[in-house]
């Protein structure tokens, strides 16, 4: 059983002009040991526009790192079709108009940080200078150290400032986080954030709700390689903070339900009514009062089972 | 809508292409263990094997044994430098350099060209430390033998850059010099580079890709059978073939998604 999806932009409308993603019916699938077939991404849709700073939200598994691998063109797909700020991901990528952090290694221990930048400087058509990269990135001052000497945060940073360099239209971020302790994990976001005020679009994969949270205007979850909810942080939010009652009530009529006060969404499945809203006493006085309904129960949930809801597929 | 950039000039790329080269070769150049192998080991091997006293005043062809083995040496050095040269592709790969290296504008066939590129800058770096040490220590050769005996020698290494590409991408490890090292050592034996090689030794080293390459740089010697530079040509061809094709099928089959 699918989520509820928070309504918004539908995805299958016709392809907006100029977006800075659009995926279409996705799908990769890999043949793992023992022979099975695993469908890592599984029909997914999403369009982005220019200057979104998207979180792109799920547990291990859910098909992200297969979707950005698709996005930048390193996977192709079974089927479905990526553009990329209107062309193919590879033509985006020559072009210098979208660069990546991906989740790990990419870096040679024996360079120092600066060299690393300068050497792939070199390989774009009009890099930023060095300097300036390292600046944005919050490195300037580690130029000089072994690649092989830094911590994760610093090498997760250096691959910030490598991503900078062609200065890209949209940048996308694998797990930029994973690993890092908590000061590094705020100095990154830090350093993301004091760049991404530039009006660049940002897709970020993650598995945290909280950098979901503050770091991103659009929360895009997915579960089994699909967007099971499309929403705002705070729409998201909203979803997580409320409550759901439930009741049987034979006969309901979804329409009437969603006009009583306080009511955000309707289920029905058979007899069964399930109100979801942020005011439960008003809803359960209401149906006590005004409707035959019986059985009734409420039950609350907080942001993290929200999302395990929506991501595990568990009801 | 938006358009791909144009392509800026030819010269500008060019202009580029050769940063990307410099600081690969510096990168390269600094690496103290490639240095030790490309450097200082084949000198140190000619000190040790090419100067008995009886070497220099002995001949072999148109100068003295010393020669000889200095020009053996200069292949074994130039090999060395080629085939870790080709294989730094296989540390790349293995520490997910070349991932990122897919997420600028770089393409596949300029990498490689560059890989080649530096692997031949180490081969000539190689050849020259060899012959110098050679041209001091009492290595006879004509003067025309020198120029072909050095051109020969690096040029032909070539062919293990090509097999140092093959090998690194056949195993993506950090540690494919230490399984290459003691490999292009036997096969350095097995070919006569060392030694020179008698009775069904020497029928059987002909097939070894370091006969080939051996043989064709002792040729301005003026000693080689005619029969034997046949058979070193038709060695170095077979096994350029195998080499490229084999890296060539390899890098195809990494770069397809």
């Amino acid at each position: 059983m699918t989520s509820k999806v928070i309504p918004r932009t539908e995805t299958s409308s016709p392809t907006p002009i100029g977006a800075a993603i659009e995926l279409r019916a996705l799908r990769k699938s890999f043949r793992v040991p023992g022979g099975d077939v695993v469908r890592a991404v599984d029909g997914l849709d999403l369009v982005v526009a220019p200057g979104e700073i998207v979180a792109f939200l799920g547990p291990n598994g859910a098909g992200k790192t297969t979707t950005i691998d698709m996005m930048l063109g390193l996977t192709e797909p079974d089927s479905g079709t990526v553009r990329i700020l209107g062309s193919t991901p590879d033509r985006a990528i020559s072009a210098g108009r979208v660069s990546a952090v991906l989740q790990s290694g990419g870096l040679l221990s024996d360079l120092t940080v600066a060299e690393t930048v300068e050497l792939v400087a070199t390989l774009h058509h009009r890099p930023r200078p060095v300097e300036e990269v390292l600046t944005r990135a919050g490195i300037a001052e580690i130029g000089a150290r072994r690649v092989g000497k830094c911590s994760g945060g610093q090498q997760q940073r250096l691959r910030f400032a490598l991503a900078l360099l062609p200065d890209p239209d949209l940048i996308v971020l694998d797990e930029p986080t994973t690993g890092m302790d908590v000061e590094g994990r705020r100095e990154f976001w830090h350093a993301m954030r004091a760049d991404s005020r530039r009006g660049r679009t940002v897709l970020f994969a993650t598995h945290y709700l909280d950098e979901a949270d503050a770091y991103a205007d659009r929360v895009v979850l997915v579960r089994e390689g699909r967007v099971v909810a499309d929403g705002t942080a705070a729409e998201i939010k909203n979803l997580a903070a409320g409550r759901t009652v439930s009741a049987t009530l034979p006969h309901a009529r979804p329409a009437e339900l969603l006009a009583v006060p306080g009511v955000d969404d309707v289920e029905v499945r058979g007899d069964r009514i399930l109100l979801r809203t942020k005011d439960s006493d008003m809803v359960a006085r209401h149906l006590l009062t005004e409707t035959t309904a019986v059985d009734l129960e409420i039950t609350s949930h907080n942001l993290e089972s929200a999302f395990l809801t929506l991501t595990s597929g568990a009801h | 809508m938006s358009t791909v950039v144009s392509r800026p000039v030819r010269t500008a790329r060019a202009h580029r292409g050769l940063g990307f080269l410099r600081l690969e070769l510096r990168r390269m150049l600094r690496n103290r263990r490639t240095m030790l192998f490309t450097l200082v080991m084949p000198p140190l091997f000619f000190v040790i094997f090419g100067l008995r006293s009886d070497y220099r005043t002995e001949s072999f062809g148109s100068g003295n044994v010393a020669g000889y083995v200095m020009v053996s040496m200069a292949v074994y050095g130039a090999m060395l430098a080629t085939t870790s040269g080709g294989a730094m592709v296989a540390i790349e790969r293995a520490q997910g350099w070349s991932r990122q290296l897919r997420l600028t504008p770089l393409r596949p066939t300029a990498y490689i060209a560059t890989k080649v590129a530096v692997a031949m800058v180490l081969g000539l770096v190689s050849v020259v430390a060899v012959f110098v040490v050679g041209a001091v220590l009492g290595a006879h050769l004509t003067a025309t033998a020198w120029v072909f005996c050095f051109l020969l020698a690096w040029i032909c290494s070539l062919v293990f850059a090509a097999f140092g590409l093959f090998i690194g991408y056949l195993l993506p490890s950090e540690n494919v010099m230490q399984l290459l090292g003691p490999a292009l050592a036997g096969l350095s034996f097995a070919g006569g580079l060392f030694i020179p090689l008698h009775g069904w030794f020497a029928t059987v080293s002909t097939v070894f890709p370091t006969y080939g390459v051996a043989t064709l740089a002792r040729m301005p010697f003026g000693d080689t059978a005619g029969s034997s530079i046949a058979a070193a040509i038709l060695n170095v061809t077979v096994w350029a073939t195998v080499f490229v094709t084999g890296a060539a099928v390899l890098f195809r089959r990494d770069t397809a998604r």
